[in-house]
């Protein structure tokens, strides 16, 4: 393995080969983009309930309006669309399933006559009893959300109860849990409660769709997934005739992302409404509400975990009952639902495992991905809890988790063996900087300082297939494009694709041009999500790079007569380790060859091309024990702690200092992994001191804005952050990597809850954990909170 | 109701059509060309929209455009005739952004706090840019920044 060598760019702080096009302003994003004086507006008009049958649709005044090109319900488009199970309309059809859903839109000339006219469109609804709360929805007479479930496609990993509301359960079912009960000397069982979320990316959900004189639909949307969502619109339109063939996508820069812009959801308008109205560029674009109420959230839970323990602090048996508010439809979420259920004990070793982790409709907007995919949501409980047993224990809870901590060779959940992994390592170096054990006593009398540790793990959740691509092609200059179908949402994959291809071919990424997708002309990418891109698109990147090496080599050696082995690349020139005067700079060659001796030449315009799929896994385990499968690609593992500043009158909290360590294999950028361990850290600690979406009785959101959901601003920053990168190396990752951009979110949560208790011995069993659940419990004297 | 308004636009002279109840954000972005103030909630919240007016801080969406007849409006665009400015070069040693799209506010916000304090202390830096919402960088690197440029 290369890793081992001695690297010349990658592991190096490169700096950003996308920040001066930001910093000066040349940066464009797909609302940035022109489109002529026949750009048409669609707005769409939104169901006002959560639940309910659609009687009757009248468009008549609406079309009456000047301006109105179009109006559009779901009479136009009757077609289901999903990413993992197709569970999805276009537009509403019979009934509506959340407040906010699009039942129908108005195309006109300006947007502010859409929407005058999306006003005019009058719905009569006869209302359906709502239900907003998952173990609710799994009772035995609950009104049935979707009562088609059984004719619904999905993926084979996937065991939806048609009938009910579950529409999908994921079972693990581990060693004997009677028997490691039976084992322990102490066991305790709670519940734990998580709300949903918000991405807030600044940048709002947008698509611009054309349908050509010639039926050819080009979108421009911000996204995350071009391949992907290619692929969902060919399957949705394909009864208008429609394929992969006559779809393309193009992706320019995206301003956060975050897993909210993963998969397909406002995008599908763009693909479908230019089809009734061809020729005419169509924009939809989000407001920050609907931002809000009508793309992915991420899903609530309500998790009873139940933990066997002995004396010596040996973890016997993991009970954990999950009911996740997956929302109205899960055609993505019920994947964070299996994803996460599969690794729902963390990052420990167990012998005896039940999880039951129940993807249950409601009326509430569809859950989807985000930033940690269920496991940020699972370890609030896990890491709470396993912090509660070691108190009751007696025992310190570093010690506690260090003891149980999975190692490599470990049996997981699932019977697969753990990966290499520098778990202990994080923990021990985390403890360290942290100084736990310390107590440290405030100046203030009013004020406690408290510490909270954490440990975590998150394996990437992708199809068994999933995909990456590049092709990378020289200029005279031997300067590179290089062109992959990842996406910038800002976690620096252009950068670190530039690093990896500079390494194989001398080229310094500052002369390598990574190119954003447009599904024409960028090879297949499944989706930038998952973490994977480091690891899998660095993976094709490296392929392509090599390829391009050995095709200079094979020419070098047809016009100058050197053995293949013999040669290398060195500054930007091919050199030869028989011949130490040898060399020929790469911007003499890689367009026009080389000429021999009869004036002929030899090469011409080298392009490289890489794949990489994993060989490896496998979704098949057995539905009622996840026995016998290999769905992880591997896990990113971590340590994190904080020590936490809490206003003993007020609650208010302060965060002092901060220390989170990752396992990142090998580092490809180290200053861009340390920038994501600070965002995202912040990001995680926004949704337990600040964040949450609150719906009234009805399911109609009530705080779909910046002023009622509190994002952290500058002021809320922690006094001090250290981030700290291990690097236990990936085999089969490039030069060793693996992804750590969705982990540094994971710990946030636990730590802060576990701070709080250490400060005030108060256990708040639900986030977020704000001030004003701390202060009231202190007031009132509580030690829990649920 | 139609109105023409003359401004100074990143040292240019431009004249432009505007409804009464177009936005100073939407008449930049939509008709003058100028897109680098972008809309992020369209209510004030976030700054992502943030541009000069006479050299202070505003943001475009919270302006009508006719408010600004016979003014002076600078966006990121108009920082660099002359090459990026020190600030904007700390952004760039330091690969500040990550998404980038809260950059355009960022800069402008940082660029009047150093303009009327040169020298700032961090919590001032952190105060300048307490309207300018950011998601991915935990503000860390983007305050290393500022403080960076304002050493120079």
């Amino acid at each position: 393995m290369e890793a081992m060598e001695e690297l010349k760019f990658v592991g190096k702080p490169t700096p950003r080969i996308d920040q001066q096009e930001k910093v000066l302003g040349a940066a464009r994003y797909v609302d940035d983009l022109d489109f002529g004086p026949n750009l048409l507006h669609a707005q769409v008009v939104e169901s006002s309930l959560a639940h309910a049958r659609i009687k009757k649709i009248d468009t008549s005044e609406a079309e009456k309006l000047p301006g109105v090109v179009k109006v559009v319900t779901g009479k136009d488009f009757p077609y289901h669309f999903g990413l993992y199970m197709q569970d999805r309309h276009i537009f509403a059809q019979d009934k509506v399933r959340f407040a906010g859903e699009q039942v129908a839109a108005v195309i006109a000339r300006d947007l502010a006559t859409a929407k005058r006219a999306a006003k005019r469109v009058k719905i009569i609804y006869e209302p359906l009893p709502a239900i907003l709360d998952p173990r609710e929805a799994v009772k035995k007479d609950a009104t049935l959300i979707h009562p088609e479930l059984g004719a619904y496609s999905h993926v084979p990993w996937f065991f939806p109860k048609p009938g009910s509301n579950i529409a999908h359960w994921r079972k693990v079912r581990k060693g004997d849990t009677i028997q490691g009960f039976a084992e322990a000397d102490l066991i305790f069982a709670d519940t734990y409660r998580v709300p949903r979320y918000a991405h807030c990316s600044i940048e709002l959900h947008g698509a611009i769709g054309l349908c050509d004189h010639s039926g050819r639909i080009t979108v421009w949307a911000a996204s995350q997934s071009p391949h992907t969502q290619r692929h969902i619109f060919a399957q949705a339109l394909a009864p208008l005739g429609f394929t992969h063939q006559n779809l393309r996508v193009i992706t320019p820069y995206v301003g956060g992302g975050f897993g909210g812009k993963a998969g397909v959801t406002m995008e599908i308008l763009a693909a479908a409404l230019p089809t009734l109205v061809k020729g005419y560029p169509i924009k939809i674009h989000w407001t920050r509400e609907q931002e809000f109420y009508n793309t992915y959230q991420r899903p609530a839970l309500v998790g009873t975990l139940k933990m066997g323990v002995k004396k010596d602090g040996t973890i016997t048996a993991f009970d954990y009952l999950i009911h996740w508010d997956a929302g109205a439809y899960v055609e993505y979420g019920a994947n964070v639902v299996n994803a996460s259920g599969l690794s729902a004990t963390g990052p420990y070793r167990i012998p005896n495992v039940r999880i039951d982790a129940l993807c249950v409709y409601t009326n509430l907007p569809p859950g989807g991905p985000y930033r940690g995919f269920g496991y940020p949501e699972l370890l609030f409980g896990v890491e709470s809890h396993t912090t509660r047993m070691a108190q009751q224990l007696g025992m310190d809870v570093v010690a506690f988790k260090r003891k149980n901590a999975i190692r490599e060779g470990d049996k997981l959940p699932y019977g697969a063996p753990m990966t290499p992994n520098g778990l202990t390592e994080c923990i021990d170096r985390v403890v360290k900087t942290i100084e736990w054990g310390k107590k440290e006593e405030h100046s203030d009398p009013n004020k406690a300082i408290g510490k909270g540790f954490a440990i975590f793990w998150k394996a990437p959740a992708m199809p068994p297939n999933a995909a990456s691509s590049a092709f990378l092609k020289f200029n005279e200059d031997a300067s590179v494009n290089l062109l992959i179908s990842a996406v910038e949402i800002g976690q620096g994959v252009l950068t670190a694709m530039a690093q990896i291809a500079a390494e194989i071919l001398t080229v310094p990424p500052e002369k390598i041009r990574v190119e954003s997708p447009d599904t024409d002309r960028n090879p297949y990418e499944w989706q930038t999500v998952a973490s994977h891109v480091a690891w899998g698109t660095g993976n094709a990147v490296k392929r392509a790079a090599i390829d391009a090496r050995e095709q200079i080599f094979e020419a070098v050696h047809h016009a100058c007569f050197l053995e293949k082995d013999a040669l290398y690349l060195e500054d930007e020139a091919v050199k030869c380790r028989t011949q130490p005067g040898f060399a020929l700079l790469l911007k003499e060659i890689v367009i026009n060859g080389i000429m021999v001796e009869d004036g002929t030449y030899r090469g011409g315009p080298i392009m490289g091309r890489g794949t990489f799929m994993p060989r490896f896994t496998s979704a098949m385990g057995d539905p009622d024990t996840g026995q016998g499968g290999h769905p992880c690609v591997h896990y990113t593992v971590g340590a994190a702690a904080l020590t936490l500043e809490v206003d003993k009158q007020t609650g208010r909290m302060k965060v002092l200092k901060a220390v989170e360590a990752i396992d990142a294999g090998k580092a490809i950028n180290p200053q861009i992994v340390k920038d994501q361990i600070c965002g995202g850290l912040l990001q995680g600690l926004g949704t337990v001191l600040y964040e949450d979406m609150r719906f009234d009785e009805s399911g109609k959101l009530l705080n779909p804005n910046f002023t009622d959901y509190k994002l952290p601003t500058a002021m809320d920053i922690p006094d001090e952050v250290i981030p700290i990168i291990v690097e236990t190396p990936q085999a089969d990752g490039p030069f060793g990597a693996r992804g750590i951009a969705e982990h540094p979110t994971i710990p946030a949560a636990p730590m802060v809850a576990n701070a709080v208790c250490d400060a005030v011995g108060v256990r708040v069993k639900s986030m977020p954990v704000t001030a004003e659940k701390v202060g009231l419990a202190l007031a009132a004297g509580q030690t829990e909170v649920e | 109701m139609k109105k023409t308004i003359t401004l100074t636009l990143n040292g240019d002279a431009r004249s432009v059509d505007v409804e009464t109840t177009e936005t100073l954000l939407a008449v930049l972005r939509n008709k003058l060309g100028v897109k680098s103030p972008k809309c992020g909630c369209d209510q004030g919240e976030c700054g992502a929209c943030t541009v000069l007016l006479n050299g202070k801080s505003v943001r475009s969406c919270l302006i009508f455009s006719v408010e600004v007849d016979g003014q002076e409006v600078v966006t990121l665009e108009g920082l660099s005739h002359n090459g990026p400015t020190p600030l904007q070069q700390a952004f760039i040693d330091r690969s500040a952004f990550q998404c980038g799209y809260c950059a355009p506010g960022v800069i402008l916000s940082a660029t009047e706090l150093l303009t009327v304090n040169p020298h700032p202390t961090q919590t001032e830096v952190q105060e300048a840019i307490a309207g300018n919402l950011c998601r991915c960088t935990g503000y860390e690197s983007l305050i290393e920044a500022i403080l960076a440029a304002s050493r120079e």
